[in-house]
């Protein structure tokens, strides 16, 4: 179908203003929150409701076009990068929250339901919805589920995939599978937790049961301040060790808590090298009992201060801050490139000092921010797209960070999903049996390859190319690979 | 965020201040959650991300036609993105920006021409906007009702306030629409310093602060009126006998604009000095009254207490996400003795946005309806707020009298008990 016929389809079934198809009003739709990755859609379209999307899927399904879901538009790993020849499919339309129910504990929200939504929206009742990621205000669940986001609560309270019950999961023929269950098990295979992390590449999600927790009696946070990152780390693992689970269990950096202290003024030590937010929440006893232990391990492990929050509000400002730790990099830099690997606790220090190495050794700034608790990393590269090679250099940069991860025994993605950015790491992380099985699970679904195509699993050609591009000590990565 | 502005603007002081503000901006999203215009439509474009997009794409030498003239149009103003955005990125500056420039491209239609020309001719013309005013109010009767409820009811007016004589002076904004609309704000202020020791000052020739023209795409125009009012505002500035401390405005859509002269004049050599000056000087109302708050105190010692009614806030966006004053005028009131209800979503506009609901009518509409039922849940007594626009705006889509706070103020600290509600 011709470019003109497949808009008067559309417009068919939406109203105008909902088919978006000239570059002035696709561009706005060129890039996610990973605006180094850029690509003009063919069409973007803004359905209402269940029914229309089911309308379009037909459409691109009989057309064999490829289809790339967004929510808010605030991942991080591109996942929502537009397809040259695709059609962009804004769900941020679906925003209604469609039930709450008390009694069992549970929302059952469309996909463009902001996160944070859930929870005011639960507020009334004294529940809310655990997973907290930074983006939590804007970010959809819709975009939760396809990317498994987690949050700085996860450590204690898991991620997205543990707080889902049930979806709702139209195909690209455009027909209708409901995952899932409101018990907490389902017969058959556990296609609930295929289906979250996949980033839109086997369905489109259009309603989603998540459960709802009861909001804890109290919360306290103890903020404590280090003159040196390493004993940070350290006091993460004792922390751990003590056999504490925090609800929370953050570090920042110096230059992250500059930028952020300007935007929240939340009261962070400014001349601290690293400091950590530590939150126990539950009844008022066991609360009071841990946060007087962590205080001491803190101590113990070298805090120079130790702060606990005073009221709700603080404790608000201290999350609030780390919430904004991304964006703020805005204050400090024009550009900046997010990385999200995994490693285990034990290796942070060791890591954290390679990454200082790499960041004289590329001569870009890094600021860094992580969950500390549960070992995933987010190194900000700094860096100004409008200096040329700049990018590259961070890019080079980043796929280093991950690469350590990797070789400290972690993985790429601790929450943000694959997406464009790290398909060529995934070469790295997964053998040719492992991403046989990713592709073959993949073509059940979507057998013609036209959902999200390009993304979070890499082809055996792209990992070939790349195998070749990385002799690594030496030996190649792939031998096992034909060379092209 | 990477840019590549097109030579035209390279060089330009406003494409560089674009350019600047273009690069601050990373991209997160989280503008959107609080946009009010995204918020109903989901549409990116809707949204300030997706503006400083279109803006972007202006300045790097795309083709934009009407509608990115369109999306623009639709933006509040509010500013509530600025308040979220951990970056820092000035928005409604970069907005002025983009604005302007499609104004110069983009031809809009005779009518919309029309409409624009004459809000800015007779909204900031305080007897011609009185004449139109009265005229509107006469023929009332003649209207169909959804017409009769845009018409604002004649207020009841008490007398004018005996001018107060104190050492301390303020300079007081008159304004454009609000003498007509409901002098008693100003009159109430006045009431109200006087019993804190403060004189209020009116500056003759003094007419509207700008904000209208400059924000109906007559920028130049917006300019000139500034000008005007620093003008005559200067020689009470200037004279070193009778010290001014501050110039006390009572709409918070007018503060925000006179606050921001310093900066909109300051490549103006002529003028960026008093400009700075003025904007220096600039107070809203609740400034002013949160800092006199151990006499406040004391005065209100000798009041009786309030009628325990409940009163709804409404805190306007030029108050709380451009003059970042979020609480002062909450906690004045609680220090009354009044109570606050809870109200969902403070952040989010009215829809009144100074001419917003005239020249885009069904956006504000339900925004003013959205704002209506978030500040009605708990049941109030009586809606207040800081902003003549505001005011009007929600009293057309309500029954609950609508008030500047001042006035209830007023009430309490000078025992007024007649009935001003109309």
């Amino acid at each position: 179908m011709r470019h003109a016929n497949l808009v008067e389809a559309f417009q068919n079934i939406l109203p105008s203003e909902s088919v978006l198809f000239e570059p002035e009003d696709l561009r706005p739709y060129e890039c996610d929150g990973l605006s180094a990755y850029r690509q003009l859609p063919m069409i973007a379209v803004l359905p209402g409701n269940e029914a229309e999307v089911i309308e379009i899927l037909k459409i691109c399904e009989a057309e064999k076009i490829p289809v790339v879901a967004r929510g808010a538009g605030t991942g991080l790993s591109g996942g929502a990068l537009p397809h040259a020849d695709g059609v962009l499919l804004s769900l941020a339309k679906l925003n209604e929250i469609l039930e709450i129910d008390p009694v069992a504990c549970t929302a059952r929200v469309q996909p463009g339901v902001r996160n944070l939504a859930i929870s005011e929206a639960a507020e009334t009742y004294g529940l809310y919805y655990a997973p907290d990621p930074s983006s939590q205000i804007a970010c959809t669940i819709g975009g939760n589920v396809a990317e498994n986001s987690g949050g700085v609560h996860c450590l204690k309270y898991g991620l997205t995939v543990h707080n889902i019950l049930k979806l709702r999961v139209l195909t690209i023929e455009g027909d209708v599978l409901e995952i899932g269950s409101e018990a907490l098990d389902s017969s058959g295979f556990d296609l609930l937790a295929l289906m979250t992390g996949s980033e839109g590449m086997l369905g489109i999600i259009s309603e989603i049961t998540v459960k709802l927790l009861p909001k804890p009696e109290t919360a306290r946070l103890v903020m404590a301040a280090f003159d040196d990152i390493e004993k940070a780390g350290a006091a993460v693992a004792n922390i751990i060790r003590a056999g504490i689970v925090p609800a929370g269990l953050e570090m920042m950096d110096k230059m992250t808590i500059a930028a952020v202290e300007e935007f929240i003024h939340a009261g962070y030590d400014p001349d601290a090298e690293a400091i950590l937010l530590c939150e126990s929440d539950g009844s008022n006893e066991v609360v009071a009992n841990e946060i007087e232990k962590i205080r001491d391990i803190m101590h113990e492990s070298g805090a120079v201060r130790i702060d606990t929050a005073h009221s709700d509000a603080e404790r608000q400002r201290f999350w609030a801050g780390r919430k904004a730790a991304f964006p703020a990099a805005g204050r400090v830099s024009p550009d900046y490139y997010c990385m999200d690997g995994t490693i285990p606790r034990k290796h942070l220090a060791e890591v954290l000092r390679r990454i200082e190495d790499l960041s004289l050794e590329f001569g870009l700034r890094c600021m860094n921010v992580f969950h500390a608790g549960d070992g995933n990393l987010h190194p900000l590269i700094l860096y100004d797209a409008n200096r040329s090679g700049e990018l590259e250099k961070a890019e080079a940069f980043g796929a280093r960070i991950l690469e350590i991860c990797i070789e400290a025994g972690g993985s790429l993605t601790g929450e943000h999903g694959v997406g464009i950015e790290k398909l060529n790491q995934m070469c790295l992380q997964f053998g040719d049996a492992e991403r046989d099985l990713f592709h073959a699970v993949k073509a059940a679904f979507d057998p013609d390859s036209q959902l999200n195509p390009g993304k979070a699993i890499p082809s055996l050609r792209r990992c070939a190319e790349f195998g070749a591009m990385h002799v690594h000590r030496g030996e190649e990565k792939f031998p096992d690979l034909p060379r092209f | 965020m990477q840019t590549r502005l097109d030579e035209q603007f390279q060089n330009t002081p406003q494409g560089r201040e674009a350019e600047t503000i273009l690069r601050s901006c990373v991209h997160c999203g989280f503008c959107l959650a609080t946009c009010p215009t995204y918020q109903l439509s989901g549409n990116e474009l809707d949204s300030p991300r997706g503006r400083i997009y279109l803006i972007k794409q202006l300045l790097e030498g795309q083709e934009v036609t009407r509608k990115t003239q369109l999306h623009l149009d639709r933006c509040l103003t509010c500013r509530a993105c600025e308040s979220t955005c951990p970056s820092g990125v000035e928005y409604a500056r970069l907005l002025d920006i983009g604005r302007n420039e499609v104004e110069q491209t983009i031809k809009r239609s005779p009518i919309d021409r029309m409409l624009r020309f004459a809000l800015r001719k007779v909204l900031p013309n305080r007897s011609l906007f009185a004449f139109v005013l009265k005229s509107a109010r006469l023929s009332r009767p003649l209207l169909p009702e959804r017409l009769q409820r845009m018409v604002p009811a004649q207020p009841k007016i008490r007398q004018n306030p005996p001018q107060a004589n104190h050492p301390r002076r303020m300079l007081v904004l008159q304004g454009c629409v609000q003498p007509a609309l409901n002098p008693d704000i100003n009159h109430a202020a006045e009431r109200v310093l006087d019993k804190l020791g403060i004189a209020l000052v009116d500056a003759q020739q003094a007419g509207c602060c700008g904000a209208l023209a400059y924000h109906l795409d007559a920028q130049p125009e917006g300019l000139d009126a500034m000008r005007r009012l620093i003008d005559a505002w200067w020689p009470y500035i200037a004279n070193p006998d009778k010290l001014i401390e501050a110039i006390v405005v009572t709409a918070s859509g007018c503060g925000v604009m006179v606050k921001d002269y310093g900066r909109l004049l300051k490549h103006d050599s002529a003028y960026a000095e008093k400009a700075a000056r003025v904007s220096e000087l600039a107070k809203d109302i609740g400034e002013i009254v949160a800092a006199e708050r151990p006499e406040l105190t004391r005065l209100l010692e000798n009041c009786p207490a309030p009628e325990a009614e409940a009163i709804a806030f409404h805190a306007p966006c030029t108050l709380q996400h451009g003059q970042r004053l979020d609480g002062v005028i909450e906690s004045i009131l609680q220090t009354a003795g009044f109570r606050l209800t809870r109200v969902g979503d403070t952040h989010l506009c009215c829809g009144s946005a100074g001419a917003y609901s005239i020249v885009q009518p069904h956006i504000a509409r339900q925004l003013r309806d959205n704002k209506i039922a978030a500040l009605t849940r708990d049941d109030p007594a009586i809606v207040v707020t800081a902003n003549i626009g505001c005011q009007m705006h929600l009293q057309s889509g309500t029954q609950l009298p609508v008030r500047h706070w001042i006035e209830i103020l007023d009430q309490v600290l000078c025992g007024q008990t007649e009935d001003r509600f109309p």
